[in-house]
Order: C-alpha cells, then sequence, then structure tokens
C-alpha cells in the first residue's frame, strides 16, 4: 500500500509528465487558453492514461516480451515480439481514444464542442503512448501500473489547469510583441518547471 | 495544431523544382516553422536536445520519417477512407518509426538508449500527424516528399540551435568537445540548461528572437 501512495505522488509531482518529460507539449500548449477547456482537456487525458496503461501492461506481459507466450504452449516460450510494441500500443490508444470521443459527445456535448480537435488528437497526444512506454521501461505490476497511470493523467491535470491560470491573466500584461503568444509561454512553462523541482526527492 | 481543411498547392504539370515547390522546402525553415510557428513536436524538441548529438540524430530519424510518410499517404490519399484515417496514417508512420528504431538499436546501441522512448514517440510526433492531415491527405506525392523534407529540416535547425546553447552552457562543450577547456578557459557548467527549465527558456528566446526578426506576431 505504502508502495502504491508513493508511485501516486512520484508520478503526479516528482515525475510529472509535462515538467520532467515534456510529454503531451503541443496540446499542453494549445488548449490552455482557458481554465475550464484546459480541465475537461485533463480529465479525458486521465480517463485515457488510466485505462490504457493497465491494458498495454497487460498485453506487454502476456504477449510481446520474449517468453511472454509461454502461457500458449512451450514451443512459444522463445518467441520474442517486442518488435511490435509500437504498433500495437498505439492501436490500443487510438481505440480508447474513439471510445473516449463517442463517451464525451453523448454525456456532454458542451464540452465535446470545446475541445474540438484536440480530443480524436489525444490519440496523438505523447503524453499517452510515452506513458506506456515508461511503464514498460519499470518493474511495475498490474496494480502499480494502474496507479502509475492514473498518477501520471493527474499530474498532467494539474500542469494544464496550472498554465492555464496563468496565461488567463497574462491578458493583462504587457509583454513585448514579438514574445507574446508562443514564446512567453515557453518561459512561463520553464518557470514552472523549476518550482515543480522542489518536488524531487520528494517521497512517502 | 493541423488545419482540417488540406491547402492544395499544384497545378497540373509543374516541374518538381518549381520556384512554388522550393517554397515547400524553404518556408518551414523559418516562416511556417514546425516548431516555432505551427507549434508542433515541442515534446522531442525539448527532451533530446541536452547534447547535439542524440539532437542530430533525432533530427535525421525524424526527417526520414517525415519525407516517407507524407509520400506515402499522399500516395494512398484517394483510396483512404476518411473515417478511419487517422489509424491508418498511425499504421503507416509507426512502421517507419518500428523500422528507423530497429536501425538504431542495430546500429548504435548507446545512442538508442540515449534517445529511450523518443524515438518510439516519433510516432505521436504532431509534426508527422499534422503534415499528413495538411498537407500529404490533399497533394500530389512529389510535393508531399517536399513538405515532409522541409518541415524535417525545420524541425532539424530548431533542435540544433537549442542543443547548440544547452550543451555549450551547459557542458561547456559542442558534440562532446570541450570548447572552453581547448581555449583554456576554466569553465563551470551551467546547471540549470541541462534541466527541462533551461530547454523552455532557450525555445521561449529562438522564438523571440525569430519574431523580432520576420515581424511574425500573435495577439495573446
Amino acid at each position: 500500500m505504502e508502495n502504491l501512495v508513493s508511485i501516486g505522488i512520484r508520478s503526479i509531482f516528482v515525475d510529472n509528465m509535462i515538467f520532467a518529460y515534456f510529454l503531451g507539449m503541443c496540446s499542453y500548449l494549445a488548449v490552455s487558453k482557458k481554465v475550464s477547456t484546459a480541465f475537461g482537456l485533463g480529465l479525458a487525458v486521465i480517463f485515457v492514461l488510466g485505462v490504457t496503461i493497465p491494458i498495454n501492461w497487460l498485453i506487454q506481459n502476456y504477449i510481446l516480451t520474449q517468453g511472454a507466450l509461454a502461457w500458449v504452449g512451450p514451443e512459444f516460450a522463445t518467441v520474442d515480439l517486442s518488435f511490435l510494441q509500437f504498433i500495437i500500443f498505439i492501436a490500443v490508444i487510438a481505440a480508447m481514444v474513439q471510445l473516449t470521443e463517442m463517451a464525451v459527445e453523448k454525456f456532454s456535448p458542451a464540452l465535446y464542442g470545446s475541445l474540438g480537435i484536440f480530443l480524436p488528437l489525444i490519440a496523438v497526444n505523447c503524453a499517452i503512448l510515452g506513458g506506456s512506454l515508461f511503464m514498460v521501461g519499470r518493474p511495475y505490476n498490474l496494480l502499480e501500473a494502474s496507479v502509475y497511470g492514473l498518477g501520471s493523467g493527474i499530474g498532467w491535470l494539474l500542469a494544464i489547469v496550472a498554465l492555464a491560470g496563468v496565461r488567463e491573466k497574462m491578458k493583462y500584461s504587457n509583454v513585448p510583441a514579438p514574445l507574446r503568444g508562443l514564446g512567453i509561454t515557453f518561459i512561463l512553462v520553464g518557470l514552472m518547471s523549476l518550482g515543480f523541482l522542489s518536488f524531487l526527492g520528494f517521497s512517502v | 495544431m493541423s488545419t482540417a481543411v488540406a491547402e492544395v498547392v499544384e497545378k497540373k504539370s509543374e516541374p518538381l523544382f518549381s520556384k512554388k515547390n522550393k517554397k515547400l522546402i524553404t518556408n518551414p525553415l523559418d516562416i511556417d516553422n514546425p516548431i516555432t510557428v505551427q507549434v508542433l513536436g515541442i515534446c522531442s524538441a525539448l527532451a533530446v536536445t541536452t547534447q547535439m548529438k542524440p539532437a542530430l540524430v533525432m533530427s535525421i530519424a525524424l526527417l526520414v520519417v517525415t519525407t516517407s510518410s507524407n509520400g506515402i499517404i499522399s500516395l494512398l490519399r484517394n483510396t483512404i477512407p476518411s473515417r478511419i484515417r487517422i489509424i491508418v496514417q498511425l499504421a503507416i508512420v509507426s512502421l517507419w518509426v518500428i523500422l528507423v528504431d530497429q536501425v538504431l538499436k542495430a546500429y548504435s546501441y548507446e545512442l538508442w538508449k540515449q534517445l529511450s522512448v523518443y524515438v518510439g514517440l516519433i510516432i505521436t510526433n504532431c509534426i508527422v500527424m499534422g503534415r499528413l492531415e495538411a498537407f500529404a491527405m490533399g497533394n500530389k506525392p512529389g510535393p508531399s516528399l517536399l513538405d515532409g523534407f522541409g518541415n524535417g529540416l525545420g524541425y532539424g535547425l530548431i533542435l540544433l540551435i537549442v542543443a547548440f546553447f544547452r550543451e555549450l552552457f551547459g557542458g561547456g562543450a559542442i558534440f562532446g568537445f570541450k570548447v572552453f577547456d581547448a581555449m583554456g578557459i576554466h569553465y563551470t557548467g551551467n546547471g540549470i540548461m541541462l534541466l527541462p527549465a533551461g530547454a523552455c527558456f532557450i525555445v521561449g528566446i529562438v522564438i523571440w528572437v525569430q519574431r523580432s526578426l520576420n515581424g511574425y506576431r500573435e495577439t495573446h
């Protein structure tokens, strides 16, 4: 249990998807103009990450790694399918995103309208595929992997809502014209990332 | 991010290197740069730029993937049903990424380990998907190849600029060559350049300089 809490805290604050690995930056920068939209996208990311990481964990450990197919029969014990990792992971993610899109469209048309193109683009949000790839590189079991997925999603949500809050206030400040928009946003992200450094070495 | 409507560029019979087509290569280097103007492919641009060498390898890998997948999608553009186009595009892109990944793994294992997940993440690199959606779906293979090539170059250009400053100030080196030591100056690396924050600051400053020069403006 302690272990799970520790993984959760780490993935939210210390190994934050945005501030430590820059994953999911494109939609992070593009959708962070308003807090409400940012929050909606953040929730969608939590959902997709929380679902795809356990699924990909199962696929990785029961199908893809070397020797994982041993449960089929002894003659499969040496098969190594790990080169198929990318294409299978991305297929799972695309399918989950499609499902999320349909669910959001049905239950919250307003959010669906405001997310627009960015909802299908969660499929190509690096945070999702990155989460799965990082999960493979770490010795997590299924439960730990699920916690890691949810934690990473929550970290992403925190990061995007925080940035959107700052950017809403930026409207009132006098930024040099060429720096306006993207330039100042990058510098903001840099400063916030420095702030998140203070969580380094933080553990439960 | 990607615009929904594809821009149609070419007319009927045009030489491959006409003036218009040359623009496809030169525009992404400056006024239509994938990173600083179109805001595509930021993740890897920030993550692999602590040193010049991985940045260069990453640029080449992306160049190969954008050019070839733009070409293939453009060949198939009339046969792909639009409802499932994203997954078709992802499949073709991941095919190329798997190839690049396996080649890197075979011939330069150390670098492959250093780039870690970021080679795989070329699949979800928005430059690739963005250009497929915005250009290759509506144009002939020739111009699409050039467009992919140009955007790959534009990406590489920014990557190398950022990596140059980060490695120079962070480690006092260029391509692993200790510049300051060679000049006989003692230089203590600036750790902040090697942190994620350093990358953000440099990209912000690059954007600032570029926009002061070419006059591109954004209103908040």
